[in-house]
């Protein structure tokens, strides 16, 4: 990485660099031996604790785990997906009667915590007898809130679109609806397609909250795993494989967004378009919750 | 409507209390670490770099609620675990926010304009008086609207704690179901508490992206 920050090293801050680097390596190797021999001394490495994953049953319940996981992020991102594309449409109406409420609505899911969300379906249920299982709960929370986030980007992403598109069109007798469907969005889905990704890594993240109102996604069934006494408490075994899973698939989709993000702004280079603007930073640094 | 937050107003007060102490202490402790961590990540020591590139795509890519999980159930096993509960969700917030704040805190030291670092190397500072003298304090300018998001979100995680026995404000409808209220009420009195706190730190936000624009 080249920064402007420091210099291109000259010899004698090589030498220091190199030093340095030395250093800091001794002292992140001595952190980790630390930490491996503390899980050590603790017996966290006792084969009694890592004999479960072997059988055929405790896979099968981290895959249903995970598969439970899947099942509430994929529904919960199309639901999200669709509120986000309705209320975008609404907020960027003529009518102040559905901008207003539109508004109003997508600021509220943004700015109330994503387990009071899940909360109101959950204890909703339990005082009315709605019948709807935690599954509901959890994947209803979900597309309430990345649904207004999504709306967001999409608002930004059809802001974004130089002025001089939307003029040309309605210059050729395009209406307000064909102006959008056709030369907005197409344009403001394709720049906004890193955000969309990095908000489905958002969602899929936000699936563990799951864990607290006893959905059995991943989160959950290994705090169950983790309780059993006959393998000695395994926690720390469970959370490790657990953890993996979560990088993985969440590190996949992180990729995907880079990936699209390098290549719209290769496309950008090419056809000379503005550099990127203010809305773009913005989302970049989209909050994580 | 009212009883039920008057009748059970300790409650309520207490939550929220715990919730402000937990948002305001693991607020500053991930700007300290945060920064700390981006300035790592800008650093002319490969080691560094590492360190904090590593530390981000880890956390960025772990739900909050298995940090919290592992601070809550495991670190005991490892005879790690901190003092109490408050402490271990301040961890928790802390390890996933600094993540965040890291991030940001890297993307406003792009912006500085390549001129005022070129000068400053020009009068002979060297690269940790550049970055705290002169790149920091503008890069913090900048990023005010975005680090103001990580925090609105780092108020909202908050409630995650509930799931682990920390009686801040989203522990309240479980110990209301207790009592016998009607959750739903309970939930809307919370939602209001919550927007209590968050529509000042939005309008904090749209305050700064406009002068950050206007500047």
């Amino acid at each position: 990485m080249s920064s402007v920050l420091y210099e291109a090293p000259g010899p004698r801050a090589k030498t220091r660099n190199r030093v340095s680097n030395i250093l800091v390596l001794i002292v992140l190797v001595g952190a980790v031996a630390w930490l491996i021999n503390r899980l050590y001394e603790n017996g966290q490495f006792e084969g009694r604790l890592w004999r479960q994953f072997q059988y055929s049953s405790i896979q099968q319940q981290l895959l249903e785990g995970l598969l439970n996981t899947l099942r509430a992020a994929g529904l919960a991102a199309v639901l999200a997906l669709l509120f986000g594309a309705v209320f975008a449409a609404a907020r960027i109406s003529d009518h102040k009667w559905l901008r207003a409420p539109a508004t109003l609505i997508v600021e509220l899911f943004r700015a109330v915590p994503l387990l009071i969300l899940m909360f109101y379906f959950y204890f909703g249920n339990i005082q009315f007898g709605l019948g709807l299982s935690p599954f509901w709960a959890v994947v209803f929370g979900l597309t309430l809130y990345n649904g207004s986030v999504l709306a967001e980007i999409f608002r930004a992403g059809i802001a974004a679109v130089p002025k001089g598109q939307r003029e040309a069109a309605y210059a050729v007798g395009l209406r307000k609806n064909q102006v959008v469907r056709l030369v907005l969005l197409p344009q403001a889905i394709s720049s906004m397609l890193p955000a969309i990704v990095s908000q489905l890594v958002v969602l899929l993240k936000d699936t563990a909250l799951g864990f607290i109102i006893t959905y059995a996604e991943l989160l959950y069934v290994a705090k169950q795993m983790g309780g059993r006494l006959t393998y000695g408490f395994p926690y720390i075994p469970t959370y490790i494989v657990v953890a993996l899973i979560y990088i993985g698939l969440c590190s996949l989709l992180s990729l995907l967004a880079r990936y699209l993000e390098g290549r719209s702004r290769r496309r950008r280079k090419v056809t000379g378009a503005p550099p990127p603007s203010a809305a773009e930073a913005a989302t970049s640094a989209e909050a994580p919750l | 409507m009212f009883s039920v937050l008057t009748d059970n107003w300790p409650l309520f007060r207490d939550g929220f209390w715990l919730t402000i102490r937990l948002f305001l202490v693991s607020g500053v402790l991930s700007l300290v670490l945060g920064t700390i961590l981006g300035a790592f990540r800008v650093s002319p020591i490969p080691a560094l770099r590492a360190i904090g590139t590593g530390y981000v795509n880890t956390l960025r890519n772990t739900p909050l609620t298995l940090v919290f999980a592992f601070l809550f159930f495991g670190a005991a096993k490892m005879q790690l675990a901190l003092p109490n509960p408050f402490w271990t969700g301040v961890g928790a917030l802390t390890i996933y926010t600094s993540a965040f704040v890291c991030e940001v805190v890297r993307s406003g030291v792009n912006t500085v304009a390549p001129g005022q670092s070129e000068a400053a190397r020009a009068v002979g500072m060297t690269f940790a008086q550049v970055l705290t003298i002169v790149v920091l304090p503008q890069a913090f300018r900048a990023i005010i609207p975005p680090l103001t998001s990580v925090f609105i979100a780092l108020l909202k995680n908050t409630t995650i704690a509930a799931g682990f026995s920390v009686a801040e404000a989203g522990s309240i409808p479980a110990a209301m179901s207790e009592r016998g209220e009607n959750q739903l009420l309970t939930l809307v009195w919370i939602t209001i508490g919550f927007l209590i706190l968050i529509v000042p730190l939005i309008f904090l936000q749209r305050w700064a992206e406009r002068r950050v624009a206007v500047a």
